[in-house]
């Protein structure tokens, strides 16, 4: 489904991301971990075509993908959520989600029609399964920092995505909430079929529902496996599951 | 909507009060209001501010004024061709433009507007140059005559009042076919840059070309709402494309409040009117209108039109209350 191959991107001779490769394999659950600053954002970023790498090549669903703008990649069915929260803080939970169906569903250039009802039921199906649909008609910004990243995931979705790559998911949830996050993130995931890439610094929530890991340390890929061999790998110890016990 | 359409019915009652003064007030207002509207796609729906919008402005009243004047060419050709003519422009600078962001964007828009003001300004034998064109004549109303002959209560006004009531029909249907877009699919995916460009592409967007179909939109309907001021104005000058004329739509659009639709057009209703009182109490005008623009950034951010509508909701819970 997705391939990176010696990804690698340096910012003004700072080496963040240092030949990276890795495959996901359709319906696999793969999660990058590693310590702060070891570059996953950047990496999902090169993923994602946010930024151009220096060298190396994405390859999504056999197809060369490198440096596409992130427009075309999400036409393509790579959907994304960010760690920063980001959504459309002016417009109500119900207009953000029916914007995606909108421009994924290619109806932005009308310019005559009535958006208002526009996949109205489309969208609040999917404000249904993301748990939002009672706060349809709220401004999302006023939302609270969980609802937000629902909206996030719901956002996502509505794109229809083969993929879904998700940039630490529970930053900033309480216990709590980073477990209704993940049961809901794994249930869609099922019932959607969907692929699914994440980062998390929360290793509770990886080895909860990862099927394999990527362990980054300094911008390289220290171990990868399954979770149980990532746990008992000296090295991924050393650098860090010891530096958290 | 509906109180839209009386607002409009009003407007045209404004010669039957039989003051010269007031019909030109009115349709200084109107022309404006079209022309701030226009604006107000870019800096309140896409979140694009442009201190450059006077270049569609004066281009539309150029194309205009050269057709009708120089080459004899009938106003129902004119009117579209300065929209045309316009939206061209908008076109090739904003191809530019728009790979700019915040104030790189609103710099390269003054820049392209004083280029097509130093155009205008110095290329003598298309434009008149420093002179400008004046004696833009009026379309012909011969018609309206003939039409008075059968039907009895249309004809006897002047002819600057049948200009007048062209301006509201041809504004009318340009601010109802802006309305249709601002909430139309393209509307919303604008409001989608505005609010966070970054994850607008991640749902789609191809933000950059959004951005420039609105440039050009809203160019076009700046040119149109030239077009017409040339022709109000009785001559075309080099100054409509200057960027006090810029940023004096853009303070309109401030004062009325970008945030909504009709905001731009009570922003130029406002402006225009107090302009026409203080100027005959003092010569003070521009220290009175900077006072107004820093109580309005500071007070009242949304413009007349939010500060309205926040009261209005204000007042809604309050009697929700105390039903």
């Amino acid at each position: 489904m997705l391939e990176a191959r010696g990804l690698a991107k340096s910012f003004d001779g700072f080496q963040a991301v240092a030949g990276v490769s890795f495959t996901v394999p359709p319906g696999a659950i793969s999660a990058i971990i590693g310590p702060n600053g070891a570059g996953k954002t950047t990496l999902f970023n090169l993923i994602t075509g946010h930024l151009r790498p220096t060298a190396g090549r994405v390859i999504f669903k056999g197809r060369d993908v490198t440096g596409i703008a992130p427009h075309d990649l999400c036409r393509l069915g790579m959907g994304r959520s960010f760690q920063r929260t980001n959504i459309f803080p002016r417009l109500t939970v119900f207009q953000n989600v029916q914007a995606a169906f909108v421009s994924h569903r290619g109806r932005g250039w009308n310019l005559l029609a009535s958006v208002e009802r526009l996949y109205g039921q489309e969208t609040e199906a999917l404000l249904d399964a993301v748990g939002l649909l009672d706060k349809a008609g709220e401004v999302s910004g006023f939302l609270s920092h969980g609802g937000q990243k629902q909206l996030e995931l719901g956002i996502a979705l509505a794109l229809e995505p083969e993929i879904l790559l998700l940039d630490e998911p529970t930053a900033g949830m309480s216990a709590a909430e980073t477990r209704d996050s993940i049961a809901l993130i794994a249930r869609l995931a099922r019932e959607r079929n969907l692929t699914l890439l994440f980062t998390e610094h929360d290793m509770e929530v990886v080895f909860s529902i990862a099927q394999t890991i990527t362990v980054l340390h300094q911008g390289r890929v220290i171990a990868e496996g399954a979770p149980a061999e990532v746990r008992s790998d000296p090295e991924v110890r050393r650098v860090y599951l010891g530096e958290r016990r | 909507m509906p109180w839209a359409v009386l607002v409009l019915l009003a407007a045209f009652g404004v010669p039957a009060l039989g003051s010269r003064y007031y019909t030109f007030l009115a349709n200084d207002v109107v022309v404006w209001a079209l022309f701030a509207t226009s604006l107000n796609l870019l800096v309140g729906y896409s979140g694009l501010v442009s201190f450059g919008h006077a270049a569609y402005f004066g281009v539309g009243a150029y194309t205009t004024g050269i057709l009708m004047k120089k080459l004899g060419v009938g106003f129902l050709l004119a009117f579209p061709a300065a929209g045309l003519a316009a939206g061209l422009f908008a076109l090739v600078f904003g191809f530019f433009c728009v790979r700019l962001t915040r104030i790189y964007f609103a710099m390269l828009t003054l820049a392209f507007a004083q280029i097509v003001w130093a155009i205008c300004f110095k290329w003598n034998e298309v434009t008149g140059g420093e002179q400008g064109m004046p004696e833009i004549p009026y379309p012909g109303f011969d018609w309206v005559e003939r039409v008075a002959a059968v039907v009895p209560w249309v004809g006897g006004y002047r002819t600057s009042d049948y200009f007048y009531f062209t301006c509201l029909v041809l504004v009318g249907a340009c601010l109802w076919l802006l309305r249709r877009i601002v909430a139309s699919p393209f509307g919303r995916m604008l409001t989608t840059i505005r609010e966070n460009a970054e994850r607008a592409e991640f749902i789609g967007v191809n933000v950059r070309r959004y951005e420039l179909a609105a440039f050009v939109l809203a160019g076009a309907f700046a040119g149109l709402a030239g077009g017409l001021f040339g022709i109000f104005n009785r001559g075309v000058f080099p100054d409509f494309a200057y960027w006090t004329k810029s940023s004096e739509v853009l303070i309109m659009t401030l004062l009325g409040g970008m945030g909504t639709f009709w905001g731009p057009a009570v922003g130029a209703l406002v402006l225009i009117w107090l302009n026409q009182q203080i100027v005959s109490y003092t010569q003070y005008w521009p220290l009175i209108l900077g006072t107004i623009l820093v109580l309005l950034l500071f007070v009242f951010p949304g413009g007349i039109v939010g500060a309205l509508a926040g009261f209005g909701r204000r007042l809604g819970r309050w009697s929700a209350r105390h039903a």
